[in-house]
């Protein structure tokens, strides 16, 4: 990970949007030892389910990932919780909103 | 009481009420498929088709294939459902919305005829058909009254969160079990997350107990969440290591135990992993060996079981473990064996011949769950279309991962796949994959 990320929360460019979403697609893949290149995954496929192909546990393993690299805590009891995993741009998306490092 | 949901206690009056509300849209048939996922609501109609006669249905997972076993065996099934989108092949019986907490019952705890058969938990066997095994009311009273015993769960009730579903052999025994039949109080909720664990707990006053399995215990630490005060935290499903139970009872001040099952049996020994690598079997149980195999009968076992697992029986009447029986598999609490899997696979068309394998280095660094992989000959099918046909019939625990096309698979001369070639076979793969 040596790419120039910008350590100060701001309002994200879509240049920045691009290098997380390629930080988080390599996260998940390297955390899930999926047999993708982290650049192959569609950014609008569903995670969950059909598309590619995750279920219950990888998803905890997902948010773990995700709370340990950007500070981000998911709970399960919100509506938002069905949508941060609806695809891995709305997982950028909240990851986005809601990091704290 | 009986429950809680959302840290709001339920009467047994509240739940006496809803179990005669329920109780009539079950219709006329035997059989109940229960796929609540709501713990309390699986509770009432889990009572709900005790007190009428029915028989509660456990299947492992709910795919199609399954499904279409389950009708087989019970053709007069409804799905009790708690999903108002629930979408199955078997007539679906929406739960009710609740009605407020003034909907009290004067009707007295009703009598189950210990004789009554109660539930038939399915496992996935291996020929591609269920197998069922019968667990009669009486049976499964005796089961919890002993756990009680060995959780030592014998004074104020406890609050029960639980993080493995009600319909799981051990969630239904350890959470709905123990507070219908164990005087435990049940939590309604499922927490999924870290964060949810914690919540759930903090929502419910002391004694509180953890009932959980190693993933989500894994989870938890890996997390760095604060918990309340727990008195006890109960781990089954997969062995613990010794280090990540020592580690538990550190971080959270609390007690370990583990419990030793299998749906056939239901749990029969416990162990506190940081004392001793012993497991005490329950009283009235008796093990026996034959040969490699160790059978397990007397207490609440409906009748004399081989255990799936690799036992040394030990000069003090307990047993260590050491793994299972080599074709099986257990993947974050879901059982199977290569042999249904392989037999799944190779019943889709299309499939000339697949064999799935275990792999080393396969684990994730959170959960630690591994995952199995499959090598596959199947000219006409691509890797989208051949997982979609899989999904129909296996729980997606056990999807391959990797799913590998080849031109053969590593058969010897004897026609057999030594788990070796097969790995060899997919470190191959993998490179261009991993240098791409």
């Amino acid at each position: 990970m040596s790419d120039n990320l910008s350590p100060i929360r701001q309002a994200a460019s879509d240049a920045d949007n691009g290098v997380l979403t390629r930080q988080v697609a390599a996260l998940v893949v390297t955390a899930l030892n999926l047999d993708v290149a982290p650049g192959e995954i569609d950014p609008d496929q569903p995670l969950y389910g059909e598309g590619l192909g995750l279920d219950s546990i990888d998803i905890l393993e997902i948010a773990l990932v995700v709370s340990k690299e950007y500070g981000v805590q998911l709970r399960a009891d919100s509506e938002e919780n069905v949508r941060i995993f609806g695809s891995l741009r709305q997982l950028v998306d909240y990851i986005t909103t809601h990091r704290t490092k | 009481m009986i429950a809680y949901r959302a840290g709001e206690p339920i009467r047994v009056a509240q739940f006496l009420a809803e179990v005669e509300r329920v109780t009539p849209l079950l219709g006329p048939g035997r059989h109940v498929l229960n796929a609540c996922g709501d713990r309390y609501q699986f509770m009432v109609g889990f009572a709900a088709a005790l007190v009428s006669g029915k028989v509660s249905l456990l299947p492992p997972t709910h795919t199609p294939e399954v499904l279409r076993e389950l009708i087989r065996f019970a053709p007069d099934v409804v799905c009790l459902s708690d999903d108002p989108a629930a979408d199955f092949a078997v007539p679906v019986v929406h739960y009710p919305p609740t009605t407020p907490a003034s909907g009290s019952s004067s009707a007295r705890m009703p009598q189950i005829d210990s004789q009554q058969l109660a539930a038939v938990v399915f496992t996935s066997g291996s020929t591609g058909t269920p197998v069922a095994h019968r667990k009669t009311w009486g049976r499964l009273v005796a089961c919890v009254r002993e756990e009680t015993r060995q959780l030592g769960l014998t004074e104020v009730p406890a609050a029960i969160v639980a993080t493995v579903p009600p319909q799981h052999m051990y969630g239904f025994e350890s959470s709905v079990l123990l507070a219908l039949a164990g005087g435990e109080l049940l939590c309604a909720e499922r927490p999924f997350y870290p964060a949810d664990i914690a919540a759930t707990l903090s929502s419910v006053p002391r004694p509180r107990v953890l009932l959980s399995t190693p993933v989500h215990l894994r989870a938890l630490l890996a997390s760095g969440v604060t918990l309340p005060p727990l008195s006890l935290v109960v781990c089954s499903t997969a062995p613990l290591a010794q280090q990540l139970a020592a580690d538990i009872e550190r971080r959270f001040s609390t007690l370990l135990l583990e419990i030793y099952g299998s749906t056939e049996t239901g749990q029969i020994a416990v162990r506190r992993p940081t004392a001793a690598a012993e497991w005490q079997l329950w009283p009235n149980v008796v093990l026996s060996s034959q040969g490699e195999e160790t059978w397990a009968s007397g207490g609440h076992i409906e009748q004399p079981t081989r255990l799936n697992d690799v036992l040394e029986i030990t000069s003090s009447g307990g047993f260590l473990l050491h793994g299972r029986v080599a074709d099986l598999v257990n993947i974050a609490g879901k059982r199977s064996s290569l042999g249904y899997l392989n037999h799944q696979l190779n019943s889709i068309p299309g499939v000339q011949d697949g064999a799935f394998f275990h792999l080393e280095d396969n684990r994730s660094s959170h959960t630690g769950v591994a995952r199995l992989a499959a090598c596959v000959v199947a000219p006409e099918l691509d890797a989208v279309r051949l997982r979609a046909a899989l999904r129909q019939r296996l729980d997606p625990v056990f999807l391959p991962r990797p799913l590998l096309f080849v031109a053969r698979l590593p058969r010897n001369s004897t026609g057999k796949l030594p788990q070796e070639a097969l790995r060899a076979l997919a470190a191959a793969h993998r490179q261009p994959a991993r240098a791409g």
